[in-house]
């Protein structure tokens, strides 16, 4: 599936903003993401598996609420770094 | 392995919004500002290893994303992220309080079942913190190379032993943390409850000392695998009991390298100074002028006199405005471990100098005469090379200065 990257994470990405990772829920997407890209997943999920405060992903147009959310190979991920003020 | 040696001194500067390096020329008058590395990203501590001059190590976050903990090996050409940062383990959420592998705390949070096993918590925080910030860096003993600790908030003590690419709890800490009422909170750092001042004996690496802010001091004569509160003596107004263990307001906590059997303290509650064999701190602050306080967060030690240390008062009463008594901006020096203080604002501005300096942000170096520097929040940062008693603009427009630690290249 496709997953874009916010600017924040792109370091990790070598600079892409739009990856292609694996996974039935957004906890295996993410795990994915990690082995490519080493360390990305714990700057977004704390290790409690809660999202961090700032950051949000969406599967289509819908906001997930955890990271045991279902994703289907047609799916397409946003990972948002959402605004905080300031 | 080298030791950091050289005739230049080095500044490794850490920033709301990155990290710095100013070097000097080797008589300290000229300056050379390099930078930013990892612009945008809070820096809270910045090293280089006293045991190795090839190795740093930065605690670091930015704004939208977690915490983590960057190293280099080669004098902080290349850098590299540690694979596994300080982190808590994983809560316990089963009802016989054994991990579950198919839950977690965040799916407690979710379902807000209520239900909890016996250590993990559906509030997320019994046994089910996350590191928020990894604010705090310390080498580990001189018997052992690649060894940091590593102090968060929440409060919480991590050791790395590869130099910092991973990282594992001090369990017995952490532990003592969890079952103590009152050290498990969080607040926004760098002011609220965190883990500072981690403080290794040279003469033995099991005998160490942490403090958190608003928490206290403790202990610790294993390595980490039990600790008890060192508190006796110190103030907490905000604390019923004049005799309670824990619950005080240390902010920087400072082993002299000369003599580590003394201590002294800048508290939210004045300055101490306590001789180990007394096992009681004396507000040693009492001695400042009184129109001054001796209310701050950094104080530095001299390289080698026991008896001189150097404080940045700032004011500490009515809402705490935190800046410069007055607006005249002074550091205060004590030649007598703290019976008495004298003034130095050479160079310093005389009137509407309203400086904070955070506790990181102060710091001396090892050369003669010793310099002495700080870092405000304002991105100023005021050198001394004549031991505290005049001060120069060393560099202006810096982000908020969170740290500054001195060393030779």
């Amino acid at each position: 599936m496709l997953v874009h990257i916010p600017s924040p994470l792109r370091s990790y990405t070598n600079g892409a903003s739009k990856v292609e990772a694996e996974g039935t829920s957004v906890d295996e997407m993410l795990d994915h993401l990690d082995k490519q890209f080493p360390g990305i997943k714990f700057r977004m999920i704390d290790e409690q598996s809660r999202m961090r405060q700032h950051i949000r992903i969406f599967v289509n147009k819908d906001t997930v609420e955890t990271v045991k959310a279902p994703l289907k190979s047609a799916d397409e991920v946003r990972i948002i770094c959402a605004l905080s003020g300031g | 392995m080298a030791k950091p040696q050289g005739n230049h001194v080095q500044l490794l500067i850490g920033t709301r919004k990155g990290a710095f390096t100013l070097t000097s020329d080797p008589v300290r008058s000229t300056w050379k500002l390099e930078g930013p590395l990892y612009l945008g990203h809070i820096v809270y501590h910045y090293m280089v290893d006293p045991r190795d001059a090839s190795s740093q190590i930065m605690a670091m976050k930015a704004g939208h994303l977690g915490p983590t903990v960057f190293f280099s090996k080669d004098g902080g050409k290349t850098w590299k992220e540690s694979s596994k940062p300080p982190q808590f383990p994983k809560a316990v959420t089963h009802e016989n309080g054994k991990p579950d592998p198919d839950k977690n705390i965040a799916e407690m949070d979710a379902d807000k079942s209520g239900e909890t096993g016996k250590e993990g918590g559906a509030d997320g925080k019994k046994d089910g913190s996350a590191v928020s910030v990894v604010f705090w860096l310390s080498p580990g003993h001189e018997t052992q190379p690649g060894v940091w600790y590593a102090g968060s908030a929440p409060p919480g003590m991590f050791i790395t032993t590869d130099g910092g690419d991973t990282w594992t709890p001090v369990e017995g800490f952490n532990k003592y943390c969890q079952d103590t009422d009152g050290l498990h909170g969080e607040g926004e750092t760098p002011g609220g409850q965190l883990t500072h001042s981690i403080l290794i004996d040279p003469r033995d690496p099991n005998h160490m000392y942490v403090s958190i802010s608003v928490g206290g001091t403790f202990e610790s004569h294993d390595a980490g695998a039990t600790w008890k509160p060192l508190n006796k003596g110190v103030e907490a107004e905000w604390l019923p009991d004049p005799e309670a263990e824990h619950g005080h307001d240390p902010h920087f906590v400072v082993m002299h390298p000369a003599d580590p059997d003394r201590l002294y303290q800048q508290n939210h509650c004045g300055i101490y100074r306590m001789d180990r064999k007394d096992g009681k701190w004396i507000r040693v602050g009492n001695n400042m002028p009184k129109e001054i306080g001796d209310i701050g967060f950094p104080i530095v030690t001299h390289p080698h006199d026991v008896n001189r240390a150097w404080v940045f008062p700032m004011d500490g009463t009515t809402v705490w405005p935190r800046t410069s008594p007055g607006g005249r901006p002074a550091v205060y020096e004590t030649t007598d471990a703290g019976e008495s203080w004298h003034r130095h604002d050479l160079g310093l501005p005389t009137e509407h100098g309203y400086f904070t300096v955070k506790r990181q942000a102060m710091c001396a170096d090892a050369q003669l005469p010793m310099g002495l520097y700080f870092g405000t929040t304002g991105g100023e940062i005021w050198g001394s090379l004549d031991e505290g008693k005049s001060f120069d603009c060393i560099v202006r427009h810096l982000p908020e200065i969170y740290s500054i630690t001195a060393t030779l290249v």
